[in-house]
């Protein structure tokens, strides 16, 4: 008999009427409902789904690189800062649209190389910081004691730092490239994500739910993963959205100033600085990079204001009225 | 109140502590400070030369013992680039980094509170979503290009400001435009917000039903209200802009500050001077910290020290 005790339930709704089907389907997949139901509440944001597919947009590029953009480190001299132009030589050649720079290399294909890096900066930094300052975070807020004073003093501390020169001071005695980069902007990075989520543990750990369970005589392991985690989810995921698109920006800055992702590799940030020198000859150099960056960043903050809206349910009501909150 | 500052001036002090520790270790512990000073072509000879000389074959603690002791006496060594002492170097360029700071937080709070005020005024208007849709610009565009392309339209193609360089108004323009956008954005969102929160409650209500003008509500009530996340904001941002942002614009500009400083001693491998330069902008921040902490009381008396 295959048939689960849950099985049986889930014909009996169906047979009862639609609206109790759906109930337990939201019992039985509650990962798939809540996902259905984000993609149902995106669908009627107009800022966040422009976000949304924008930033899809970005990783499809990014993801499709090798195939569209193979021509990012071909010089031609013959086509030194050629303006924008879609015909090469009487055909027609999309690598060129967005011209090419000083060495004839097609802005367009270094561009879409160039979201690798920022991608690939942003998500790992992210990723590192936002489970590392989480982690630290709920220690302090659930245990509190020294432990609460030792790590946020140490946040506070790193806090006062100033974060691009220590940065930079990293990357001169490290050396300047992609993993060190990433390195320097992991140290600087962690220490939102460790004050956010003490701050939101320490509220949940007064809350009724987590009493009760303590009472029952839950581990404190327990507590956190099962009662505490998953109130956290949101928060950590609105920070880690817009640590993204600060992490892309310092990125930007550190290859622009020579310290982060070197030549023949191409960066936004590179692109930045190798085109500064013929900005007046040849305007598109550092224009398109410079819009790259923008738009990336933009779609970013356009999600991270809907996940705070999802998550925050102070601006949900602000959003939708009474009726929903 | 006493308790409050000894405190708060104890964690500026182990503040500061923490970063000449963090200096110390990221110049001394990761990483071959000698190999970074010499030029790549220096024979091994030149190198354990300057190595001993340098002192950096003693213990590690003796080399922070000593590293700290001069810390403390403001001396970090001679800068290899000028051949004179690093800290009156740095100091001598703060003028200059304060002089934008300032200058472009002053631009961001004056355009951020009346642009805030009028949105939250109309909400849901076409002056509404054109303030969230240019404040969001304004945060989202790299300075770096923001400098380039000022430079291009303004001092290129128009010839208004010089295109880099101090000393006058005219090249003060610029830079403090391209460091306040971002900031100006995001102080613009929060005076919109904290407005519309404060125009929706009680008080404000009955300053109309008193027959107050709208202007007095406004400004002698509902703005004064909102201040206090405002100025929050706006120090934090200061701060921000201190600690590292005013680098990108200082090297697009040229603009003689601590972070065109920084970057020359990289290019240079002057590592004396880099280390002052941090340091003395981590004591800024930390002071910068400090004074905001102690202003916020004055703000909102609500706030008690303990």
């Amino acid at each position: 008999m295959a048939t689960t005790l849950r099985d049986l339930k889930l014909d009996r709704a169906a047979a009862v009427g639609p609206a109790e089907a759906e109930q337990v389907a939201e019992r039985r997949y509650p990962w798939l409902h809540l996902l259905r139901e984000l993609l149902a509440d995106l669908a009627g944001d107009r800022v966040a789904l422009v976000g949304a597919l924008g930033f899809a947009l970005i990783i499809g590029l990014a993801l499709a690189a090798p195939w569209i953009a193979q021509d990012y480190a071909r010089q031609n001299l013959r086509l030194r800062l050629s303006a924008p132009t879609l015909t090469v030589q009487g055909e027609f050649n999309y690598h060129y649209a967005l011209g090419a720079d000083q060495l004839g290399r097609p802005i367009l294909d270094r561009i879409i190389h160039g979201s690798r890096v920022s991608l690939t900066v942003g998500l790992g930094v992210v990723a590192v910081t936002c489970l590392f300052g989480s982690v630290l975070g709920m220690l302090a807020g659930y245990f509190g004691g020294w432990v609460d004073t030792v790590i946020m003093r140490w946040v506070d501390i790193q806090t006062a730092f100033p974060g691009l020169l220590v940065a930079l001071t990293i990357l001169i005695m490290l050396g300047p490239n992609l993993e060190n980069m990433m390195i320097a902007l992991m140290i600087n990075g962690w220490m939102i994500f460790a004050r956010i989520v003490r701050g939101v543990t320490l509220s949940l750990r007064e809350e009724v739910f987590v009493k009760a369970a303590r009472v029952i005589g839950s581990s404190d392991l327990r507590i956190v993963f099962r009662h505490i985690l998953p109130n956290l989810v949101s928060p950590i995921l609105t920070i880690a959205v817009m640590e993204l698109a600060r992490i892309i920006l310092a990125e930007a800055a550190l290859s622009f100033l020579g310290m982060g992702i070197q030549p023949p590799e191409s960066s936004w940030g590179l692109m930045l600085s190798d085109g500064r020198d013929y900005m007046t000859k040849a305007w598109w150099l550092v224009t398109f990079p410079g819009v790259a960056i923008a738009l990336t960043v933009l779609f970013i903050n356009m999600l991270a204001g809907w996940l705070r809206s999802v998550s925050d349910p102070q601006q949900r009501f602000k959003k939708f009225g009474a009726k929903e909150a | 109140m006493a308790g409050y500052l000894i405190r708060r001036l104890v964690y500026a002090v182990a503040s500061v502590i923490g970063v000449s520790i963090a200096v110390f270790i990221i110049t001394h512990a990761i990483g071959d400070p000698v190999k970074v000073m010499l030029p790549l072509d220096a024979s091994q000879e030149q190198y354990e030369q300057m190595r001993q000389a340098l002192g950096f074959n003693d213990p590690l603690h003796v080399q922070f013992l000593r590293f700290a002791a001069g810390a403390i006496r403001g001396d970090f060594g001679d800068s290899l680039w000028q051949r004179s002492p690093a800290l009156p170097l740095v100091l001598e360029r703060l003028p200059a980094t304060f002089l934008l700071a300032f200058a472009a937080m002053a631009l961001a709070v004056v355009l951020a509170i009346p642009l805030g005020v009028l949105a939250a005024l109309r909400p849901r208007t076409w002056l509404d979503h054109l303030c969230s849709l240019g404040s969001l610009l304004g945060m989202c565009v790299a300075s770096n290009w923001l400098g380039l392309m000022l430079i291009l339209i303004f001092a290129v193609n128009l010839g208004w400001f010089y295109t880099s360089g101090y000393g006058t108004w005219n090249h003060l323009v610029l830079p403090a435009v391209t460091l306040a956008a971002a900031p100006l954005g995001r102080i613009t969102q929060i005076v919109r917000s904290s407005t519309l929160d404060e125009l929706g409650r009680n008080y404000v209500t009955a300053a109309r039903a008193r027959g107050l003008t709208e202007r007095a509500v406004i400004m002698g009530h509902a703005l004064k209200n909102a201040a206090i996340p405002i100025v929050t904001l706006s120090g934090w941002e200061l701060t921000r802009l201190l600690a590292g942002f005013t680098v990108i614009v200082e090297v697009v500009f040229g603009w003689p500050g601590v972070g065109l400083l920084a970057m020359d001693a990289i290019r240079r491998q002057d590592l004396p001077l880099l280390q002052a330069d941090v340091f003395i902008v981590g004591v800024l921040v930390v002071g910068l910290n400090l004074l905001i902490d102690l202003t916020y009381g004055w703000f909102d008396p609500r706030i008690r020290y303990t």
